[in-house]
């Protein structure tokens, strides 16, 4: 980011503590206006905490928070006019209808009945919903009900944009839509800040990302300067059936012993992974490991991702995150 | 911003979501039908004795009314996070819980009317003074929903709105002087009378139906109106310390 660009969002010392938890501790971040920027990081890392304290939903212990140049600090909703908010859950009223919901949310920011009408069509038309406009939201599927509550987030238009875990719990096709309209208001110039655990969401769309564990940033950067480090990064993925239960260790001491530059893991049984920072050469690998009673039954390039620098900088596995992913799909 | 807009569209939306729907209706008549009923079964007098009774039903129809939908639809709206969508929006707090509490405060002055249009039916009532019984309906419904909305942020469970409200209205009901006078009641407990703010709607209702109060009409509007505005700020104080934390 260009020191010209403006601040969206200014963030020092942010801290909240709950009972005997401490939810944020001391979290420093900036976002820059019509930037794209992801926060990273698994359940209950201070997220939504993150999210709930910068749009007026709670208050932080100690800290600052400047957005759009107005000090939220000394007026806590002194900035609520600039923002559009998309929880990780619907609030909106399942006994009124996508319409009428849509609408409602239009007055709570002032809009004309004439300007809030056209608006809630648009959006409708815009989220291929408009053949259910009538139908009460309670009565709406998962995909809908969450295409429902992104309108209402951006009924108003709001400079600033709030998604809390926005593809989470939803059929594919819904979340790969979801994922063009982010791009589509980030492109028309719209600040957007997006908590995710889904880290190729958030590789894929984001400009900046920061990553939260247990209340803290680790790392604020972009996504290219984070996959830097690994550009020329070559990993192979071996599948292999038999062998005995130390065969990780069997074969990275073979390796040493012909001086091989290569990193080995097993990311889970049955499955080796190689690293190298050269192309690494398949032929001796499998031999190595039919020495050692394995049968070897693929080997496949593997491009590496931030997950890679996600779990380097977190040490949070990524099998985690994905039971995480799993357990919140199927609870909402 | 215009404030305005969204004022008048959340308490549309309420009267439309909440108050206005048949079972809330069918309530504003069969509740006062029901405290009427009562009091001639135990009174065991005839339809002479309504005035009697009329200012203690009309009293307890609006505390009902008011506290039992407010206490319900706000936290009902809390545990469901459609609440929070308010919060989010650009209004000053104190608006938007008007707004929230504006419906009840409607209901709270309908339900009122219909035992005084019911009794109508029945006898030839004598001499309403309307430029009292009017305002005081209108403060003992704003006290009553205001009371209500304290329970409702007092409570996470719609359950405990219920139950918590009652811990205030049935004492109010004995100790408010709406069907035993409070010079009535035992020393003791009249302490507790002046410490509820029904205890001042209840005069001024019996002043203006049946000329009958204990205290200037005046002070009765004060101590109510002090009422309103201690309930409501204790509210908003504990909206912004329990639900904005």
């Amino acid at each position: 980011m260009t020191g010209q660009q403006t601040l969206a969002l200014d963030v020092q010392g942010l801290s909240k503590r709950f009972e005997d938890v401490q939810a944020l501790e001391k979290i420093d971040f900036q976002v820059f206006s019509g930037e794209l920027f992801g926060f990273l990081g698994p359940n209950g890392a201070g997220k939504t905490t993150t999210i709930n304290i910068l749009t007026g939903l709670a208050r932080p212990d100690s800290g600052s928070i400047h957005i759009g140049g107005v000090d939220c600090i000394a007026k806590p909703r002194g900035a609520q006019h600039l923002l559009g908010v998309v929880p990780d859950e619907s609030n909106l009223y399942a006994e009124l209808s996508g319409f009428e919901n849509l609408c409602f949310c239009a007055t709570l920011y002032g809009m004309e009945k004439k300007e809030r009408v056209a608006r809630a069509r648009e959006l409708l038309d815009f989220f291929g919903l408009t053949p259910a406009a009538n139908r009460k939201f309670g009565s709406y599927s998962k995909g809908m009900k969450r295409k429902l509550t992104i309108a209402a987030g951006i009924i108003h238009k709001p400079p600033i944009l709030f998604l809390d875990e926005p593809t989470t719990g939803i059929d594919v096709a819904s979340a790969r839509q979801l994922r063009q309209l982010i791009a589509k208001l980030h492109e028309e110039g719209t600040t957007i800040f997006l908590t995710t655990h889904y880290i190729e969401e958030a590789e894929r769309l984001c400009q900046r990302i920061a990553f939260i564990v247990e209340g803290r940033i680790v790392r604020v950067d972009r996504v290219e300067d984070l996959l830097q480090p690994i550009q020329n990064n070559h990993v192979l993925q071996l599948a292999y059936e038999g062998g005995p239960q130390n065969l990780k260790e069997l074969v990275a001491e073979e390796s040493r012993k012909e001086e091989r530059d290569l990193a080995f893991s097993a990311p889970r049984e049955g499955f080796l992974r190689v690293e190298a920072p050269h192309p690494i050469r398949v032929g001796p690998l499998v031999r190595l490991l039919e020495d050692q009673g394995a049968e070897v039954y693929e080997a496949r390039k593997i491009r590496p991702s931030l997950e890679n620098i996600f779990v380097q900088i977190t040490g949070i596995e990524t099998g985690i995150m994905n039971k995480e992913k799993e357990r919140k799909g199927g609870k909402e | 911003m215009k404030s305005w807009i969204a004022f008048w569209n959340i308490l549309l939306k309420d009267m439309r979501t909440y108050y206005l729907k048949p079972p809330n209706v069918s309530w504003g008549i069969v509740f006062p039908l029901a405290w009427t009923g009562m009091f001639f079964v135990k009174s065991g007098r005839g339809l002479e004795s309504l005035p009697l009774v009329l200012p203690g039903v009309v009293a307890v129809s609006v505390l009902f009314g008011t506290t039992s939908m407010l206490s319900v639809t706000v936290t009902f709206e809390k545990k469901n996070r459609t609440f929070e969508r308010l919060l989010l929006a650009p209004l000053p707090l104190e608006v938007l819980m008007l707004a929230k509490t504006g419906g009840a405060i409607f209901f709270g002055i309908l339900n009122a009317f219909i035992p005084v249009l019911m009794a109508t039916f029945f006898l030839e009532l004598p001499p309403v003074e309307w430029s009292i019984f009017i305002p005081a309906v209108a403060l003992i419904a704003l006290a009553s929903t205001f009371l209500g909305l304290f329970i409702a942020v007092a409570v996470k469970e719609v359950f405990e709105a219920q139950t918590f409200s009652n811990f205030f209205r049935f004492p109010m009901i004995f100790l408010c002087g709406l069907f035993v006078p409070v010079s009535a009641l035992p020393f003791f407990l009249r302490p507790f009378s002046y410490a509820l703010p029904l205890t001042y709607g209840a005069d001024l209702l019996h002043g203006s139906l049946r000329g009958e109060h204990f205290l200037p009409f005046a002070l009765d509007f004060a101590i109510l109106a002090i009422f309103c505005v201690v309930l409501f700020t204790l509210s908003l104080h504990n909206i912004k310390r329990r639900w904005i934390a």
